[in-house]
């Protein structure tokens, strides 16, 4: 079945249809990494977006069990090729199917390369996929340029508190569209893991006395998360350790008065590199995030840059003067991507045993 | 970190001449180092035996030093340079073990030059077998089962407690030469054995078998900050068990998870973190197909042919970025230079798939078997690059130039099921076509996967493209199927053989259906940020990123294709000069080739590259959308010149010599005609199409006589026949091979054979030198020593020479370069080759002459005459040098091929003397071709009756530096007759002791057997020259070339070597 892309532009991709056939609006974004398909589909922080993937060959591994969340979140999936029949020795079904289980709708046999420069040349772009051959650009675009991605992180948090039990120190992890390798990164290192909606007050987490906090990684715009920013407020007064990741570091931001802004066209990818100012060693790492902390905003007496992009010099990174707090826009659990930045896992380790 | 001040003037060492197992990318590597060194205000001292490389240029290097590649030699320039630094992390293993040795007798140190790129800790590591395991053991890196041995005994041994197969890898030996995969007690001792003696250190490892597993390679750079990045990773199609070089490789790789692509990826960086590796490196694995388990099978602490690959496949510069680290710079200072925009410390993302073909002799070596072990074979490599496999695949087939184009190329048909399934079994450069038939039979995937251990998802994408051959042939053609097959890049040629249409209906049918080739960047990064210099590639159903240029001229440079036998690095090395003489000149440049490993596809050489494959229709589609002002297709050797009708038909102007008069120099008649009216003679000869006509014609002229193909290239089937019988079988070998174009038969002459390059710009000519070949004719130029300036004609025929090549080249009217082969018997000059275009020799006499020859050839094709840039024509002075090159070949590496020299080029590579003296100049070229003499001072000589007479005054001469010799009886009885002392040994179908038992003894330095003239050649003598190759024993076929090699030992008193500065001359 044919299907098409219209971007609120008026661009028009035609391909065919894979996954659902419903119509679905969306922020198109692009991932540029070469593996990890299913990883991306299950990153609960693509809510609200739909994914145009570079790499044109997708689905050649099939479904494995890596899964980053229990289901696929984002809106739609925009790819080159799918791979006719997956082959590994984990695989477990085919791409094809999997998109339809979970109602995405998709499309293949466009030309990716096209679609992510105009995405890079003019910046993030909101658009259609459907499978309506007789639609009208007159009454799509409209629709299209009013679409605002909305509150997403209501959708992917948690519903109740969950525990994965360990020996080690206690982390509590504010659940924003938590990663699974994050639980898996902590439990690994023997913590003991509880998980916690993300509109959980802060008095509840700082009563339950963990011996650090973890804030995830998330969907959306960071600014318009008010009620949470000001619970975070109170975690940052409570000189409990902290670790924040992607979201959870911009709402940490966001809350001691720096200001965030979309990017053009955003970072999601395995390739970037990033640079730790303390000893200027530069690490790959994987990336998806559509909007940054404003460094020069943050007021200097309360946390200085830790990491920095070496691409275009966004922020990456904080470190909070006199507090047990750091916190990375990237993703140190990796899945997909290098696993570089790791170690990152160890030093909150490290500072929650100082405790 | 900022660059280390205190680098100031640097060694680069080079790789030598062209082997299998080391090519062309060394060049690449070497050339953009050099360049980057220099972009840092460094002196650069360049050491390379090579003369057809690029790296050896005045324009790359400041000091240029063409000699042998010895601890002597480095030791010898480093007193009279006095570099502060060595880099040696660019030329190979060649390069990598020279610099070990000179560390290791503590010459650096006394002589306070430092390694840089490199420490010898970290080289020893990597490379000495036993302290890689125990580094990788260290930090937990599985490496398989393996034991160093550095005798048999104990091999079998733990063979025998592994349990067989096993895996034999020498240690120190460069493409991993006698190597192999022993089944059994027996097979284990003959490679065995073999291995140790081709080891540098006596070592060989003996490894758990771990063929069928897929195999994955990681390019990793690191800085001395610890910064580290993987540049690309490439699955193997082959598993393991087949060399790498002689895979088909694709990039990334397409059948690995995330998991199982970090979890390698990971454990590179560990690997070149703790080898301490600054600069490139290359990880090795094999991974279990159903398991995480893996094993790291080989490091390469440099730069290598997989990192040339990994740079065209991904656009990262690796060898520029490794000399930037080595001079102290961190990846994160150290620009990309594809987006001008990030930085060297981040990983390519591509947005698109890279297939690599390896290019396998097999067409040179009719008698070698095509089995594909850990022995690498190949010679040359081809790279396309497509939106999707079948795509890459299908570009990556018609750029081998073998005769193929699509997976129907090899017909198979003829093998059925379970005899096709046994056939699959056997790894050879045909697998894929097999698969394919394998496929149509409707053998089941599983089943192919079984006999091949071929991943699914690539048998899959090889039935894709099946399908689409049976619906183009049984269904009608219509828009969207035509329009799929070209998305997987079928060419309109096979779509209209399939669908019964001529090509230009096919062609006309794209157009009117608007299904044209558009072209898509390469920036490093999947259109993240925006690419300054990136180069093309193309596909089908998208649309085109190309930007329409400038009001400039534009001239499209066409390329070389794969390295192979008879067309080497020369051609690029012509190329790139093409490139940059037009570059000069104010015109946009475009270049056009298919092979990774070469310098012209690096991505600055010009304004465009279009990595594409050399067939009309590929390039039709380039031209319709470059329109350029003109085409030089005589750089690019035959590859190129065959694309000038092409061109023509596109409207493209030919610059240069036309086409028509390219047509003349071969057409026969055509040029008999030239010939006659030139007053010029040529051995008498005649025209056929049949094996009735050449012996009418051979039987006329008289025995011997030379047979050939027309339009061939390093004299490929040609043969000299002594008789009918030989007829028919040259001509049923010719007609083997499609043959569009009639079959030569020429008198055989038996003179000295003089070469000359010329430039002629339609009135004038320039020859800077002329060449004499050592070995009489009959030997095929590219595998003849080749002395500059001749030695051995009279100033007279000098004369004759000069004046034929005026004539010539004006009769055809040349506008450009010109290569001419004479013989020379007394005084009388006879023509037996012309080639209007460039040739082997050019790179090598314009460095000896200090002629620029390319840049000049190409001023003139842009309307210049050769008095106006400032030369006198006709012959130039001689130079005040002996330059002699010296053909190198790789026969060790082709198992039961022929190594008997003939008309029919083998050799790989080149090697040059340079010295004032003829003798010092031949001295050396030996030298640099690893002729390593005398050992144990033992010969074996058995000459064919016609040499006798020579055998003797040879065979004194070698007894007089105190040889022995061992002869065959009636050899023997000739050296004993001429008073010659010998010892008479039986021949091997004889009984014990023979001359098989003399090789396998270990005690023979040289062989020279010259085998008859005639198709038995091959035959008589094989396996005592097998053997002997396979043993490491030097062989010489050639009495001529005997000859030579007496005299240069009879030299050997020369210690001190007279180097000499090319950039000088």
């Amino acid at each position: 079945m044919k299907a098409f892309l219209i971007l609120e532009d008026g661009t028009v991709f035609s391909g065919t249809s894979i996954g659902s056939t419903r119509d679905m609006i969306s922020e198109i974004v692009f991932n540029t990494s070469m593996t990890g398909y299913l990883e991306v589909l299950t990153d609960p922080s693509y809510a609200g977006q739909a994914v145009v993937m570079t790499y044109p060959l997708i689905g050649n591994y099939g479904i494995t069990p890596d899964m980053e969340s229990k289901k696929a979140w984002p809106d739609g999936y925009i790819v080159r090729e799918l791979s006719r029949i997956p082959s590994n020795f984990r695989c477990e079904g085919t791409i094809q199917d999997f998109l339809k289980e979970q109602d995405i709708p998709g499309i293949a046999g466009v030309d990716t390369r096209a679609l992510t420069k105009l995405l890079r040349e003019k910046g993030t772009m909101n658009g259609m996929i459907t499978t309506n051959e007789s639609f009208d650009l007159e009454e799509i675009l409209p629709k299209l340029r009013a679409y605002e991605v909305g509150d997403v992180v209501s959708e992917v948090t948690c519903k109740e508190v969950s525990v994965q039990k360990g020996d080690g120190p206690k982390v509590a992890l504010m659940d924003f569209g938590a990663k699974n390798n994050i639980i898996r990164s902590l439990h690994k290192r023997g913590c003991e893991v509880t998980v916690y909606p993300a509109d959980t007050p802060a008095e509840v987490i700082i009563n339950s006395n963990p011996d650090g906090i973890m804030l995830s990684n998330g969907p959306g715009d960071p600014a318009s998360l008010t009620t949470i920013i000001q619970e975070i407020k109170q975690l940052y007064n409570s000189d409990i350790p902290i670790f924040a990741i992607c979201l959870g570091h911009q709402l940490m931001a966001l809350a001691n008065g720096a200001k965030t802004y979309k990017l053009k066209y955003g970072h999601r990818g395995g390739n970037h590199p990033v640079k730790d100012l303390s000893n200027g060693r530069v690490y790959i790492s994987s990336q998806n995030h559509g909007y940054a902390v404003d460094a020069s905003t943050m007021d200097p007496a309360i946390a200085k840059e830790a990491f920095i992009n070496v691409n275009d010099g966004t922020n990456e990174g904080l470190v909070y003067e006199g507090k047990k707090i750091f916190t990375v826009q990237f993703h140190p659990e990796a899945c997909p991507g290098p696993q570089d930045s790791g170690y990152l896992f160890d030093r909150f380790m490290d500072m929650m045993k100082g405790a | 970190m900022p660059r280390n001040k205190e680098i100031k003037k640097v060694l680069v060492i080079g790789s030598g001449p062209i082997v299998i197992g080391q090519a062309a990318e060394f060049d690449y590597a070497g050339t953009q180092a050099c360049r980057s060194l220099k972009e840092e205000g460094i002196e650069v001292v360049l050491l390379n035996s090579n003369p057809a490389t690029i790296m050896t240029d005045k324009d790359i290097a400041d000091r240029v030093y063409i000699e042998p590649l010895t601890a002597e030699v480095v030791e010898q320039l480093i007193l009279k340079e006095r570099p502060d630094s060595v880099l040696p992390t660019l030329g190979g293993q060649a390069a990598l073990n020279l610099a070990m040795e000179l560390e290791e007798s503590g010459f650096l140190k006394r002589n306070n030059v430092r390694l840089i790129g490199t420490t010898s800790e970290t080289i020893k590591k990597a490379e000495d077998r036993l302290e890689f395991k125990t580094t990788m053991e260290k930090i937990g890196e599985p490496c398989a089962a393996s034991l160093v041995v550095e005798n048999v005994e104990d091999g079998l041994r733990f063979a025998e407690k592994i349990g067989y197969p096993v895996v034999l890898r020498p240690a120190y030996t460069l493409g991993g030469s006698g190597g192999g995969i022993a089944h059994d007690r027996g097979q284990m001792i003959e490679i065995l054995e073999n291995g140790l003696r081709l080891s540098r250190v006596g070592q060989v490892l003996v490894e758990r078998c771990i063929a069928g597993w897929k195999e994955i390679e990681y390019e990793v750079m690191r800085d001395s900050k610890g910064n580290c990045i993987t540049v690309c990773n490439m699955e193997n199609i082959d598993p393991v068990g087949v060399h790498t070089g002689d895979s088909i490789v694709v990039a990334p790789s397409q059948t690995l998870g995330d998991k199982e692509y970090q979890m390698l990826r990971t454990s590179a960086l560990n690997i070149i973190s703790e080898l301490n590796i600054t600069g490139g490196c290359n990880v090795q694995y094999a991974l279990h197909p159903e398991t995480f388990e893996y094993c790291v099978i080989e490091v390469n602490p440099r730069v290598s042919r997989s990192s040339a690959l990994a740079s065209k496949a991904t656009g990262y510069p690796i060898a520029k970025v490794a000399a930037k680290i080595a001079l102290g710079y961190t990846l994160d200072e150290i620009k990309n230079a594809v987006t001008k925009k990030t930085y060297a410390s981040f990983e390519p993302m591509l947005d698109y798939c890279v297939v690599k073909i390896p290019r396998l002799p097999f067409d040179k070596f009719i008698s070698a078997k095509r089995t594909l072990t850990t022995q690498m074979k190949a010679t040359g490599e081809v790279m396309s690059i497509c939106d999707n496999f079948e795509g890459a695949l299908m570009k990556a087939i018609r750029s081998l130039e073998q005769h193929v184009d699509s997976l129907m190329s090899y017909d198979f048909s003829h093998l059925k099921g379970e005899d096709l399934l046994e056939e699959l079994k056997v790894v050879d450069d045909r697998r894929i076509w097999k698969i394919a038939e394998a496929i149509r039979q409707g053998i089941s995937y599983e089943a192919i996967h079984e006999a091949t251990k071929i991943d699914l998802w690539f048998i899959d994408k090889i039935a894709i493209l099946v399908e689409m051959e049976q619906k183009l042939q049984n269904e009608p053609l219509n828009a969207e199927t035509l329009k799929e097959a070209k998305r997987m890049e079928f060419p309109d040629t096979v779509i209209a053989g399939l669908t019964g249409n001529t090509e230009r209906q096919i062609h006309d049918m794209r157009h009117e259906y608007g299904i044209r080739a558009a072209y898509k960047m390469v920036d490093t990064c999947a259109a993240e940020f925006a690419a300054e210099t990136p180069y093309y590639y193309s596909v089908y159903g998208s649309e085109n990123e190309v930007e329409q240029t400038s009001g400039k001229k534009k001239v499209l440079v066409l390329g070389s294709g794969p390295i192979r036998i008879g067309q080497g690095i020369e051609f690029d090395f012509c190329s790139v000069h093409c490139t940059w003489a037009f570059a000069k000149e104010g015109y946009e440049t475009i270049i056009v080739n298919n092979n990774p490993e070469t310098v012209s596809t690096d991505f600055d050489i010009a304004d465009k590259l279009y990595f594409e494959p050399l067939t009309p229709e590929d390039v039709e589609s380039i031209v319709d959308l470059e329109h350029p002002d003109g085409a030089v297709v005589q750089f690019g050797g035959q590859t190129a010149i065959k694309l000038t009708e092409s061109l023509m038909k596109m409207g493209v102007p030919i610059l240069g010599t036309s086409a028509e008069n390219v047509d003349a120099a071969e057409d026969r008649e055509l040029f008999d005609k030239i010939l006659e009216e030139c007053q010029i003679p040529r051995p008498t000869g005649g025209t056929v199409y049949t094996a009735e006509e050449a012996k009418e014609v051979a039987n006329r002229l008289g025995y011997p006589v030379l047979v050939r193909p027309s339009y061939v290239l390093g004299g490929q089937g040609m043969q000299i026949a002594i008789g009918d019988h030989d007829i028919e079988e040259f001509i049923g070998i010719i007609n083997r091979i499609a043959q569009d174009h009639p079959i030569l038969v020429d008198k055989y002459l038996m003179g000295k054979e003089i070469e000359v390059d010329a430039v002629c710009d339609g009135t004038d000519i320039l020859i800077p030198g002329i060449m004499e070949h050592i070995e009489r004719a009959g030997i095929h130029s590219g595998d003849s020593i080749s002395v500059y300036p001749a030695k051995s004609i009279s100033e007279k025929t000098k004369k004759t020479i000069e004046e034929y090549t005026r004539r010539l080249a004006r009769a055809l009217h040349v506008i450009g370069l010109i290569n001419i082969q004479f013989i020379v018997c007394g005084e009388e000059v006879y023509v037996i080759e012309v080639n209007p275009r460039s040739s082997r020799t050019v790179p090598y006499i314009s460095k000896v002459t200090g002629i620029p020859i390319v840049p000049l050839a190409s001023r003139v094709i842009m309307g210049h005459t050769i008095r106006e840039l400032g030369y006198t024509p006709g012959l130039q002075p001689e130079a005040e040098y002996f330059a002699i090159k010296m053909p190198v070949f790789s026969f060790e590496k082709i198992r039961d091929a022929d190594i008997s020299l003939g008309p029919e080029m083998k050799s790989t590579g080149e090697c040059l003397g340079i010295a004032k003296t003829f003798d010092e100049a031949l001295y050396k070229a030996f030298l640099g071709a690893g002729i390593k003499l005398p050992k144990h001072k033992n010969m074996i000589l058995t000459v064919r009756d016609e040499d006798k007479e020579e055998a003797v005054q040879i065979g004194r001469r070698f007894a007089d530096i105190g040889y022995r010799i061992f002869a065959t009886r009636g050899t023997a009885r000739a050296l004993e007759n001429g008073g010659v002392k010998v010892i008479a040994v039986n021949k091997i179908e004889q009984e014990s002791p023979n001359l098989m038992d003399l090789i396998l003894g270990h005690k023979i330095d040289l062989v020279i057997d010259t085998p008859p003239q005639g198709a038995d050649r091959a035959k008589d003598g094989f396996v005592i020259r097998r053997s002997a190759i396979e043993t490491g024993v030097n062989v010489l076929t050639a009495i001529d070339t005997a000859e030579a090699l007496i005299t240069s030992l009879e030299n050997t008193d020369i210690k001190k070597l007279t180097l000499i500065d090319i950039a000088e001359i």
